[in-house]
């Protein structure tokens, strides 16, 4: 059982209304914007289940937007994000699905396209108590908590690239503490999840994205 | 140095000759990053978090995002500064301070979750009251944040504080529970006194049941914050008194729970049921745009 530290108990200090619908929807994003390639020029979030029907009132638009824009769950801007977005030049839009069903009732997806025409498509869940996962890169199921310095790695689907990448982390001393590998299809595009304990440098990101059959290096820290 | 059960807790003040809050400060230096002092620096950074929330909460022109609070904390306070209090000034300022915080969540303002949002003004409402009328410096408040956060702490790990699996009174419950704690540690309580308060809160917030209008954190649950704030003062004031809870903390923290889980569905956070499915409710949230019910 993982320990309850005092601060998850007198904690998290957030922007309201709601654990789930306002700083759980601003991870998302926030995790969402470390996917992206480069500052982010329009963007799309389309809310499902409880999301889509109580967005308003929970600011669950304004938080994804903020969390779009790289603000964090204390940051006081979040309520002006509308029009800061606006002052940024960042295009942004809200689609509600409320037919779907068969997802977790505190859904986003988000479609976003950065200056030089880059796409990211991710999908996260707010899972409650303001801790959110990314489930969906690009079309492949993932699984993401952001809690620890978090690599993603987006790579051809070949034997030997993870042992490329924990070389990379060995020769910089970082200590895996969870390693998950996905793919949708055999010999295409797969993604290596690594969460870390203590700080990527980097000179490290730098180096994984020398590896030939690396495609793509993210970082994500909250 | 962990302890899982109050009963514990208490064992292990008594060999260490501690108060709970150093218990709770030991056991996260013990299993958790970080010194001593980091500890401290990052409560005391709750604390001022909480004090700006109660102030912000005064203010007269907050209006929450789904439009069914705003400027109620002010107006309570208003008629105390009057000299008009019926309650006396410590529950009142207690329970307009707890109301504003609420304002303040719901108007995404800046707050701490203690130990959610929707019970966000119950801590900070009792603290900032008490430290206003008593004297008591920052270090002994923050100090006293980690008796709250050891009450919370054997909550969330025997039962729940989610509104959505315990009702309100996990929530609401929970932080006046930490916040009567608290209380009787400052005003020199025994450590079986402070989990006595927290127990005699619990058993007095029994049954209250989750039914936020329109889903949202706004109303009935600023209400319940201010009854959760007096509730605290209350129940650290019989304990002071001398009258003990006839039930243990740790049972009563597993009564709370049974209690939680047999309350239907509808009376768990989903709008589906009590206050948010009477007819006035739902004219309300139609009106604001909200319904859960699409």
């Amino acid at each position: 059982m993982k320990e309850i530290s005092v601060f998850d108990v007198i904690g998290p200090n957030m922007i309201g209304p709601s654990s789930s619908h306002t700083a759980g929807a601003l991870r998302i994003a926030l995790m969402a914007s470390k996917m992206c390639q480069g500052p982010i020029k329009k963007v799309e979030f389309i809310l499902y289940g409880s999301f889509a029907r109580t967005y308003q009132g929970h600011g669950t638009d304004r938080a994804l937007l903020g969390g779009m824009m790289g603000f964090d769950t204390e940051d006081r801007r979040i309520r002006d994000s509308f029009r800061l977005a606006e002052e940024a030049g960042i295009e942004y839009k809200f689609t509600l699905n409320t037919t779907d069903q068969d997802v977790h009732p505190n859904t986003v997806e988000i479609i976003a396209e950065d200056v030089n025409g880059h796409v990211t498509d991710v999908v996260g869940e707010s899972i409650g108590g303001g801790n959110a996962r990314l489930r969906r890169i690009d079309g492949v199921y993932v699984d993401i908590a952001g809690e620890l310095e978090t690599v993603v790695v987006r790579q051809q689907d070949i034997p030997g690239v993870i042992a490329h990448i924990t070389q990379v982390l060995y020769e910089h001393r970082i200590n895996i503490a969870y390693l998950n590998a996905y793919r949708e299809n055999k010999h295409e595009h797969a993604y290596s999840v690594i969460e870390a304990d203590g700080d990527i440098p980097d000179a490290l990101i730098e180096q994984l994205r020398k590896i030939p059959a690396v495609e793509q290096v993210n970082l994500i820290r909250l | 140095m962990n302890f899982s059960k109050g009963k514990e807790l208490l064992t292990l003040c008594e060999s260490e000759q501690i108060r709970i809050s150093e218990a709770m400060i030991r056991r996260e230096v013990q299993y958790f990053e970080g010194t001593r002092e980091e500890i401290l620096a990052r409560m005391a950074h709750s604390w001022k978090i909480m004090k700006e929330s109660v102030e912000e909460g005064q203010q007269e022109g907050n209006r929450s995002m789904g439009g069914l609070i705003g400027g109620e904390g002010h107006k309570v306070s208003a008629r105390r500064d009057k000299g008009n209090s019926l309650v006396g000034p410590v529950i009142s300022k207690a329970m307009a301070y707890a109301m504003g915080v609420l304002e303040v969540n719901a108007s995404m303002g800046l707050i701490v979750a203690a130990p959610t949002a929707g019970s966000s003004g119950v801590i900070p409402g009792v603290f900032c009251a008490l430290q206003e009328e008593f004297g008591f410096s920052d270090e002994q408040m923050i100090e006293a944040l980690f008796t709250t956060g050891a009450i919370g702490y054997l909550i969330t790990r025997n039962a729940t504080v989610a509104g959505a699996e315990g009702g309100c009174q996990a929530e609401i419950g929970a932080a006046a529970a930490m916040a009567a704690g608290a209380a009787v540690e400052l005003f020199g309580g025994s450590p079986a006194q402070v989990l006595s308060a927290a127990s005699s809160v619990l058993g007095t917030m029994l049954g209250l049941v989750c039914d936020p209008i329109g889903g949202l954190v706004e109303a009935p649950c600023q209400k319940r914050n201010a009854v959760g704030a007096s509730n605290a003062l209350v129940c650290a004031e019989m304990t002071l008194a001398g009258v003990d809870n006839l039930i243990p903390f740790d049972e009563m923290v597993d009564v709370m729970y049974k209690v939680g889980r047999s309350l239907p569905y509808e009376l768990r956070e989903t709008a589906l049921g009590g206050i948010a499915a009477s007819p006035t409710a739902c004219q309300l949230c139609s009106l604001s745009g909200e319904c859960t019910r699409l």
